[in-house]
């Protein structure tokens, strides 16, 4: 429907461009074929705006198509105990989110989480690993590195509170924000 | 004017209220076998209105808690003497007690403090201990503490620790937002606590200066971790680190000119040291495993270390001379955050055993390993100044408290707090008067 409105708008140029050139046509030859120059230069920009909203337009809903892929897939990669693997769900999820990355210029933050399990700063330095492994991946997918920051919270920011694996697997994860 | 007042009133009441439910409480859940018997004589107070402390209820709960005293209830006391010719010695052993301590407490000037005291023992019927302990009436809890301190190393032979103090994180949670985190500093018995930083991004990582006049920490403030140095008389604090990655685990070298920490700039974990004075950087460990929690041998000559380079995380020594690297730990698929005792002798970590994650003990002459402790998600574990007990964070139910349990195992004791996590007790070195 939006893209007849815009086709419609070119329409509407073109017509106007004509019947300019129609008026001018009791005038000399010289400006008779000025005057077809300027309804052609016109009605050619007119085409070209028409194309380039066209493109627009199915950009935007090529973008909006990222967007809710990202949206589906959300913003947390999980991991198993101890192990700083992306996993294939999680690199899938990546996936769509380094597919709307290639498409603009923004600079993300990977925060890297771990369970309670283990020492805190030896947790610290688990957290930044799994940040690591997801920023190399997004930079052997496209991303430059210069656009990505990886900060560590090791154990520090659970999102469940409690023991057991039930609680600890929602805690083993990167963020991305 | 009145309504002002009502508020200021409503929000002094309120920190009183909070800093009451941070308060540790201590719960002694096992102690020796045989302690001894000691009657701590309530003390004269030789002053006006109220006494500005129960000094003798301070030493008993000190003695209490070092599980290798048993206390006489006041009840049960026959006599409550305050000067020598008051003490006869038959009350004592009527009551079965070993040793009697009496005291007076003064007050000159309205602030100036004395507590003299006086030990006796009962079976060699002789006074075995006199003196005094003087300073600021607002110092009346450390006082006694000195006072514990000596009794202590009078009647064991080792140097008291009550007299110091104890820095920890604590954690509120907020469901609807982000946490609350706080560095508390209290005196050892857990009383007297001062929030020193309140933030509500993450703290870690507490840590002394060997002169217990510098503390330095981890804080998250700025949106990612940055080691920070605080003067504790001041509150005067410097940025010491801002690189990217990892900036943790700070440790104070023991002549207190250097700093080790851990710092990811250059790719991954490694141990680095920083001269105070010029903050330049030496780097410890090259290797692209995770090099952390960097721990000083009391001598300065050489730096324990976790590193999971064998596969898993174990504890490594390097001597700061010849640049080796040895590996210390090997029982157990897991032994991190080791902490020296001042004899330079004792280590305690964190040890895996089973699944749990338990403080441990390594002997360093002989290399026996014995597991301190029975709870479970122990870590964080701090040696006091005088190697008796050790300190660490514990979980009881789904919370975060801290539990003490001595060198031998023999004793141990709880500190829960009503509300919130606690979490890496950091004990401070003896404290200068």
């Amino acid at each position: 429907m939006k893209q007849l409105t815009v086709a419609g708008k070119a329409l509407t140029l073109l017509f106007a461009a004509a019947f300019l050139v129609a008026c001018s046509s009791k005038d000399t030859k010289d400006d008779d074929a000025a005057a077809a120059a300027a309804a052609e230069a016109a009605a050619r920009s007119a085409a070209e705006r028409a194309a380039a909203a066209d493109a627009e337009a199915s950009g935007a809903q090529q973008q909006q198509r990222l967007q809710d892929a990202v949206a589906a897939v959300g913003n947390v990669f999980y991991f198993d105990y101890d192990s700083s693997t992306l996993k294939p769900q999680a690199q899938e999820a990546l996936d769509a989110h380094i597919a709307l990355l290639r498409t603009n210029d923004r600079s993300v933050r990977l925060e890297g989480h771990t369970d309670e399990r283990g020492t805190r700063e030896y947790n610290m330095a688990l957290g930044e690993r799994r940040g690591n492994t997801v920023r190399d991946y997004m930079v052997v997918n496209g991303i430059p590195s210069y656009r990505i920051e990886t900060v560590s919270y090791g154990e520090e920011q659970p999102i469940a509170y409690g023991s057991g694996e039930a609680n600890w697997s929602q805690n083993r994860r990167v963020e991305l924000k | 004017m009145k309504h002002l007042t009502a508020v200021i009133l409503g929000a002094v009441i309120a920190l009183a209220a909070m800093s009451a439910r941070a308060q540790l409480v201590i719960e002694i859940t096992q102690g020796m076998d045989n302690p001894t018997p000691i009657a701590v004589v309530p003390f004269a107070w030789q002053g006006t209105g109220a006494p500005p402390e129960d000094a003798a209820q301070v030493i008993d709960a000190d003695l209490a808690r070092s599980g290798q005293f048993d206390p006489v209830d006041r009840g049960d006391m026959l006599a409550r003497p305050s000067t020598q010719e008051q003490v006869f010695y038959r009350d004592w052993r009527a009551i079965n007690s070993d040793y009697v301590l009496i005291g007076r407490v003064s007050v000159t000037g309205q602030v100036q403090m004395r507590i003299e005291y006086e030990l006796f023992d009962v079976n060699r019927q002789a006074r075995v201990l006199h003196g005094y302990e003087e300073g600021h009436v607002n110092e009346a809890r450390m006082l006694s503490h000195r006072v514990a301190d000596e009794v202590y190393e009078t009647l064991t032979g080792i140097p008291g620790a009550f007299a110091t103090r104890l820095l920890y994180v604590s954690v509120t949670r907020n469901p609807a937002g982000k946490d609350y985190y706080r560095l508390t500093l209290a005196d050892a018995d857990g009383a007297r606590p001062i929030v020193l930083l309140e933030s509500r991004e993450p703290i870690m990582a507490p840590t002394w200066s060997p002169d217990g006049k510098h503390i330095a920490y981890v804080s998250f403030e700025t949106s990612r971790p940055a080691i920070y140095r605080q003067e504790l008389a001041t509150g005067a604090r410097e940025q010491l680190t801002n690189f990217r990655g990892l900036n943790g685990a700070p440790a104070w070298s023991p002549d207190g000119s250097t700093m080790a920490m851990v710092l990811s700039k250059d790719g991954n974990p490694d141990i680095y040291l920083m001269d105070l004075r010029s903050k330049q950087l030496t780097q410890v460990t090259r290797h692209y495993a995770i090099d952390t929690e960097p721990a000083w041998m009391p001598d300065g000559r050489s730096l324990m270390f976790t590193s999971d380079r064998g596969g898993r995380p174990q504890i490594y020594r390097y001597d700061l001379r010849s640049g080796a690297t040895d590996r210390v730990t090997f029982e157990g698929s897991y032994n991190a955050r080791a902490r020296i005792a001042q004899d330079g002798r004792n280590m305690v970590m964190v040890h895996q055993s089973g699944g749990r994650f338990h403080i441990a003990l390594q002997d360093l002459v002989s290399n026996r390993l014995q597991v301190l402790t029975s709870t479970e998600l122990d870590e964080s574990p701090s040696i006091a100044p005088n190697g008796s007990m050790v300190l660490y964070g514990t979980k009881s139910g789904d919370r975060g408290i801290l539990a003490a349990v001595s060198v031998d195992g023999g004793v141990k004791f709880r500190l829960p707090v009503r509300e919130g996590d606690v979490r890496e007790p950091a004990w401070s070195p003896y404290l200068s008067r």
